[in-house]
């Protein structure tokens, strides 16, 4: 009686790793055939070294970087405020930060090149500067999800009323108290929404191509119509970067249970 | 609520109301004051520009109300890309959630060890993660005319692929290929609702007699129920409105409505720049409802998982 259960357990087990697995091995397989007759690093080679790889990695980058400061600045205050003052506004807060996942993002950067083109009262899409200003709240906005339920998580543990409370007895200001009394209590929640945007933005298709930004991932798709054994090569890449990004997610969440263990 | 606290302070003398005007007039700004900036920041890049989507899907170029833009909609070379992005959604929605729920009904009840859950849940965040064009690139580099599978099949055991008449640049393919976040996704969502399932109602379906088969399905099934099918709509609205990988798997070859809309933005292919506003009107639309489904059940399924 038991044991045709776990059999089953085990051969649904095998079936779902098998088709996890087997697109791995062959996107990692495929990545060294770029040499006819030997397996080799020739496309990984040929990625590194081509320019236009480093400064669309780089791009891409710098622009997650920006998105991670400008949604730990908007999110974080606002969780903590909320929590604080206006516990009545939660659920309002909750909905809007959940509507990027209701709406398409192609809806909501149709909706910007609309709204901010050249031709409208906040020409943001008219220079360069404007359009990846533009990219970088579009990013904060697809990753608001995420950003606020890690941050809203990470409130949900300490006691923001007492903590702050105790602080302001003791005369803290507002700044001292948000930054060396919250922060550190939640900054293994903001690493990981942190890197979950990371991984997000990285390899983020619809925005860069329909706003014309040099990034990662229009790179990515011109070389998967362009070249046969590099794209795998990058998908590698990319493979590599959302499991190290979900790893330190994971540290992060240990770490900060350990923390906890000790109080 | 400053109304609240202010009535049952001061209501009851009315001469006293003069008193509290200048502290209703100043705290309740400077509370506000906290997300102003939220509040701006959702409403220049999220709310308004949907809002001028909807708006404009009932606008002529000239800026009169008309629903000639929602008419435009019943063309075929409209309705054939919805029509197809619905039925990709509902199945590989559909196969997600049936797949994810053996899997991780498998992993989390199947007397299996405990650290493959635990193993299974971080590679489902990762999996989930790795979706777009890399995903794409690993199902060509798979399954694609010159892919391992293909190769192997070929060369090991004399298949040709090709010619049993598979082609993973299809809907087929495309569907094998969602499904590699769809699973995961489900599996994240799931394996908390399948932990709520508590021992004793196994234990007291046992006791009364009830098989395996019976306790699964007039017990688990019915209580996992809202959150099988909310995830459904979850799952549903993750793949309506996904755009990356079927562009770098197909192309253009395939017409989902994402793709037709990505075209309609950068070439305006369909002549009629209104229609692209009636396209994403209708994209809001179809995961609106998923996205309420899924919220309307989470609610209910929540109830039996505390």
């Amino acid at each position: 009686m038991m044991g045709s259960p776990r059999f089953w357990s085990w051969a649904a087990l095998v079936a779902g790793l098998l088709y996890f697995f087997l697109p791995l091995v062959g996107m990692f397989e495929f990545s060294l055939r770029a040499r006819r007759g030997e397996y080799s690093f020739q496309a990984y080679t040929n990625v590194l070294s081509d320019p236009q790889f480093r400064d669309t990695f780089l791009y891409s980058v710098t622009v997650a970087l920006f998105t991670i400061v400008l949604g730990v600045l908007i999110v974080a205050p606002t969780a903590f405020w909320v929590r604080l003052k206006l516990p009545k506004l939660r659920p309002v807060i909750e909905f809007i930060t959940l509507l990027p996942l209701v709406i398409p993002p192609i809806v909501i950067v149709f909706g910007y090149i609309r709204l901010y083109n050249t031709s409208s009262w906040l020409p943001l899409t008219g220079t360069a500067f404007g359009t990846n200003l533009l990219l970088i709240f579009g990013y904060a906005t697809l990753a608001l999800p995420y950003m606020y339920r890690a941050v809203d998580t990470g409130l949900r543990t300490i006691d923001v009323a007492t903590l702050t409370e105790a602080a302001q007895s003791m005369g803290a200001s507002w700044f001292t108290i948000i930054t060396k009394l919250i922060l550190p209590n939640i900054l293994s929640a903001i690493l990981s929404g942190a890197f979950l945007t990371f991984a997000i933005v990285i390899g983020e298709y619809v925005f860069a191509a329909l706003l014309n930004r040099p990034a990662f991932g229009p790179y990515m798709v011109w070389m998967g119509g362009n070249k046969a054994y590099e794209p795998a090569a990058l998908a590698v890449i990319a493979f590599g970067i959302t499991w190290a990004c979900m790893g330190v997610i994971q540290l992060a969440t240990r770490l900060s249970r350990h923390n906890r263990v000790q109080r | 609520m400053t109304d609240a606290t202010l009535a049952d302070t001061v209501a009851p003398t009315p001469q006293t109301a003069p008193a509290p005007r200048p502290r209703r007039a100043n705290p309740l700004p400077l509370k506000w004051l906290g997300v102003a900036p939220f509040m701006i920041f959702a409403l220049l890049f999220l709310i308004l520009p949907t809002i001028h989507i909807v708006l404009g899907a009932f606008q002529t170029p000239e800026g009169d109300f008309t629903l000639r833009n929602l008419q435009g909609l019943g063309v075929p070379q409209v309705v054939r890309p919805f029509m197809l992005s619905i039925k990709l959604s509902l199945l590989t929605a559909g196969l997600g959630c049936l797949i994810g729920l053996v899997i991780a009904a498998a992993v989390t009840k199947g007397g299996l060890p405990g650290w493959i859950r635990d193993a299974m849940l971080t590679f489902s965040g990762v999996a989930s993660n790795f979706a777009g064009v890399p995903l794409a690139f690993a199902f060509i580099a798979t399954l694609g005319r010159l892919g391992l599978i293909t190769v192997v099949l070929k060369e090991v055991f004399g298949i040709n692929l090709a010619a049993t008449g598979f082609n993973l640049i299809s809907f087929l393919g495309l569907t094998l290929t969602y499904l590699y976040f769809q699973i995961p996704l489900m599996i994240l969502i799931i394996t908390p609702a399948l932990d709520g399932l508590k021992r004793e109602w196994r234990e007291a379906a046992e006791i009364l007699g009830a098989s395996g088969s019976q306790y699964w399905r007039m017990v688990a099934l019915p209580v996992l129920w809202p959150s099988l099918l909310g995830t459904f709509a979850l799952l549903f609205a993750n793949s309506f409105g996904a755009v990356a990988t079927a562009m770098a798997l197909t192309g253009s070859s395939l017409s989902i409505v994402p793709i037709i809309l990505f075209a309609q933005i950068r070439g305006d292919v369909l002549q009629d720049p209104h229609l692209g506003y009636a396209i994403a009107f209708g994209m809001i639309v179809i995961t609106g409802i998923a996205n309420l489904v899924y919220i309307v059940l989470r609610t209910r399924a929540e109830k039996w998982i505390k």
